[in-house]
């Protein structure tokens, strides 16, 4: 998050585009990131409806509850604008208040996955079950683990906070964080689109 | 701009500039790519070893030299090695070592990015070929196709040893060119716009990109791959309504750039060493670039023509039998903007030159087999026979291959201050392109006669077994090639004739510094009004326009004045701690966690690493 190198390139170096390179270097694994869930959502949707064994996806994805989940993750990104608006005006204590804010709901976003898999698993669907599962299983447990991580990286910095404070001219720290928040939400909306309310419709329809 | 980059102290560094402590902790961009360079030559040794076990397999028919197991096992780490631990990390060396050279930086945007790039890659070689010692390597082709790599057809843990290795190497690849894209575009010195940047940081930049938008779908196939051998999901199993089509597509989707990543950096060699020796400008330079960005963008639509004998359906075939004929055009624009350089130039025959023109010439060979195979009905007669592998010879080692060791010869005296020999030069050239032929040229006729690639023996009736012993041949006159250079560089390292700045009167920024360039590389940063800024400062007569102003300041000044970044350890543990845990998963994927501890700690201490004194004050 702070390091020298990149602290001095920020302050001292003017660069040839004139984009911070953490920045840049942001957008760009983002963009990668792209691809990478890219190939995850094209295998689903390859999958959904080929399954031989166990239940088919209108059978068993529950909208009432993802749609739930899915404005508790949204809202996080609110939080996240919050927090980065009051970091850049210099004020701690609510930048403080918004990264827990945004940890906090992304960790409410986990906890609705987790009890999603577990009622899969308890219906009948697991990773192995069939081709569906697996694809399934794989695409969302992914965008867990990349929640998880942002989860991790917004406590680091809530913690940070309180030994070394979040001044102003630190702001693209949490800047950075909250690109990568913003991006994992937006796949989420992608996810929910392609795979909840178009994957729960029967395969007639 | 003088006083510019870096954070850290250069206190300590004088203590840190030698020993093996100083090369683990390097961050340096220099020695990162003598990292590289060794290393890659060194596994470019280890595959030529796998090639000529093969070649002498094959050399007699129904030969019993090795068992179909262990010649599986070859062909597939030989391709391996070549194509990931070869010839990309020696792309990745040069672009280390010459693109902030060329551009007029003091290192890479992320320096210790960079190591963690370097050690990942180290690792994941590593652990790839340790399959070797645990219980057998990958045989399942390179390309490792479903359901070949299914538990039951292939149970031991070689798949496994594949898809982790590939995965780490797949992270450092991926940080490399991350940390390059924003290199060239953020780093460049004043007055060096886009179209002035020298034609090898243009391929650099389009590598890179390639590299950040196709190594995420491969990240997808072997995740799928392992989750289905690990884990039993059943991503590839027909019998579970899977499509093992899948793979193939998810596999060429990323496999086709890969392609294209493998030629681009020799494409950008020969495009520095021809005007360099015809002492001539580029003809074409927008052209040459542009071509070389369309070949990027035109890769990612022709990966089914790798899968043309499926079934995939006549429209997909027609598609991608028209784009596939299609990215031939870039392709012909650079032969003839290279041809074009040469004419009416005062040429110079170096070694380097010899091996541009190798690759010329080779690559136009390999070029038109390619584009035959771009039509579906010949290219079913092809598929799986030696003209294959002919084609992809002719385009990787007479391409890529040349133009690297051109590179070598050409940038051996900025890395090291000392020039390889000529004269052994000239021999290795000769018997590499000879060699390079005999080899690769007698696959065609077998080939197109119906040998087929992949299998380790053959009827004594096909015929086939002169040419395949004329092939043999070939091959180790490939290899008395490659002992000539390493004996041509451990001698010139030692003793080679000192080569002074700019041995070649070369055109580009990377000859107006020292030869090897101190620590900072420039000691003020140069202003570029072209896209051949020294040749320019070197000729004003040549221009209208007022020379530009180029590095200089001494070194006294600069030691006071610039601050590099400290060497760090942090890289070397991230690095270790991920490939530990991709190796943890073949014993048991719990232990991963081991292997992951360490890595994440290792980034902790990355994040919080004292910033130097600087940051103190």
């Amino acid at each position: 998050m702070t390091n020298g190198t990149t602290a001095v390139h920020e302050s001292h170096l003017a660069t040839t585009t004139g984009l911070n390179h953490r920045k840049l270097l942001m957008w760009l694994f983002l963009a990668s990131e792209c691809l990478f869930f890219g190939s995850l959502i094209a295998t689903f949707l390859l999958y959904k409806d080929a399954s031989v064994a166990g239940p088919q996806p209108h059978e068993i994805l529950n909208i009432p509850v993802t749609s739930t989940s899915t404005f508790v993750l949204l809202t996080s990104s609110l939080a996240m604008v919050l927090a980065l608006a009051a970091v850049q005006r210099g004020d701690v204590v609510s930048g403080r208040f918004w990264i827990f804010a945004t940890a906090f709901l992304g960790a409410t976003f986990l906890g609705f996955q987790v009890y999603e898999f577990y009622e899969f698993v308890i219906h009948g669907l697991t990773p192995k079950t069939s081709v569906f599962g697996a694809s399934f299983f794989t695409l969302t447990g992914f965008h867990g683990a990349h929640v998880t991580v942002g989860v991790i990286w917004l406590m680091s910095l809530f913690f940070y906070s309180f030994r070394h404070g979040l001044p102003a001219e630190k702001s693209l720290d949490v800047e950075l964080a909250g690109l990568y928040w913003h991006f994992v939400d937006i796949v989420w909306v992608v996810i929910f689109t392609v795979v909840y309310l178009i994957g729960s419709l029967p395969p007639d329809v | 701009m003088a006083t510019a980059t870096g954070a850290m102290g250069h206190a300590e560094h004088a203590a840190s500039k030698s020993g093996v402590w100083s090369w683990i902790t390097t961050v340096d961009h220099k020695r990162i790519g003598i990292l590289y360079g060794v290393s890659a030559v060194t596994f470019f040794l280890v595959g030529g070893v796998e090639a000529l076990i093969i070649r002498l397999q094959l050399a007699e028919a129904e030969s019993t030299l090795i068992g179909a197991g262990l010649f599986n096992q070859l062909f597939t780490m030989h391709a391996l090695t070549m194509i990931f631990l070869a010839i990309m990390p020696l792309g990745a060396a040069f672009f280390n070592f010459i693109v902030p050279l060329q551009i007029g930086a003091r290192d890479v945007a992320f320096p210790r990015l960079n190591a963690l790039s370097y050690w990942l890659f180290i690792f994941g070689a590593l652990l790839l070929n340790s399959s070797f010692i645990f219980g057998g390597a990958p045989d399942v082709g390179w390309f490792a196709y479903a359901n070949l790599t299914a538990a039951e057809y292939s149970p031991s843990d070689a798949v496994d040893f594949f898809s982790l290795g590939m995965l780490v190497l797949g992270v450092s690849s991926l940080a490399a060119a991350l940390n390059f894209i924003i290199t060239i575009l953020n780093m460049r010195a004043p007055g060096m716009t886009l179209m002035r940047m020298p034609v090898f940081t243009w391929m650099t930049l389009v590598v890179s990109f390639l590299l950040v938008f196709a190594l995420p779908i491969l990240t997808v196939g072997l995740i799928q791959l392992l989750f289905w051998r690990e884990f039993g999901m059943p991503f590839f199993s027909a019998e579970a309504g899977a499509d093992p089509l899948l793979w193939q597509h998810i596999f060429w989707l990323f496999g086709h750039p890969e392609v294209y990543i493998l030629i681009l950096p020799a494409m950008g060699i020969v495009s520095e060493i021809l005007p360099t020796f015809s002492r001539k400008p580029l003809f074409g330079y927008a052209t040459v670039v542009f071509a070389g960005v369309a070949i990027g963008f035109m890769g990612f639509a022709v990966w089914a023509h790798h899968m043309f004998t499926v079934g995939l359906g006549s429209i997909a075939l027609a598609a991608f039998s028209a784009s596939t004929m299609l990215i031939a055009v870039p392709t012909g624009i650079k032969i003839f903007n290279w041809i074009a350089t040469l004419w009416g130039g005062s040429i110079q025959f170096t070694t380097a030159m010899l091996f541009a023109l190798g690759f010329v010439a080779l690559f136009v060979i390999g070029g038109l087999s390619g584009v035959m195979h771009a039509s579906p009905p010949v290219d079913t007669q092809q598929q799986d026979t030696y003209f294959v592998v002919a084609h992809l010879h002719y385009v990787l080692f007479g391409g890529s291959i040349m133009g690297l060791f051109g590179g070598i010869y050409y940038w051996f005296p900025k890395m090291t201050g000392r020039l390889l020999s000529e004269t052994i030069g000239k021999w290795q050239f000769w018997l590499m392109f000879i060699g390079m032929n005999v080899t690769f040229g007698p696959m065609h006729l077998v080939g197109v006669d119906g040998m087929p690639r992949r299998v380790n023996t053959y009827d004594e009736s096909m015929g086939w077994e002169l040419l395949n012993q004329i092939e043999t041949v070939g091959a180790f006159i490939i290899a008395l090639s490659v002992a000539l250079f390493l004996v041509n560089f451990f001698r010139s390292i030692k003793s080679g004739e000192p080569s002074g700045d700019d041995p070649w009167d070369g055109r580009t920024l990377e000859w107006s510094i020292a030869s090897p360039p101190p620590e900072y590389n420039f000691a003020r940063i140069p202003v570029v009004h072209s896209n051949e800024p020294f040749w320019d400062q070197k000729h004003p007569e040549l221009k209208h326009e007022a020379p530009p102003v180029i590095a200089g300041g001494t070194d006294a000044e600069a030691e006071e004045s610039i601050h590099m970044p400290n060497p760090s350890y942090w890289p070397i543990v991230v690095g270790f701690g991920t490939a530990l845990a991709a190796g943890l998963v073949i014993v048991h994927p719990a232990l991963a966690a081991i292997g992951a501890v360490i890595g994440v700690l290792g980034i902790y201490g990355w994040c919080f690493e004292p910033a130097g004194p600087e940051e103190h004050h």
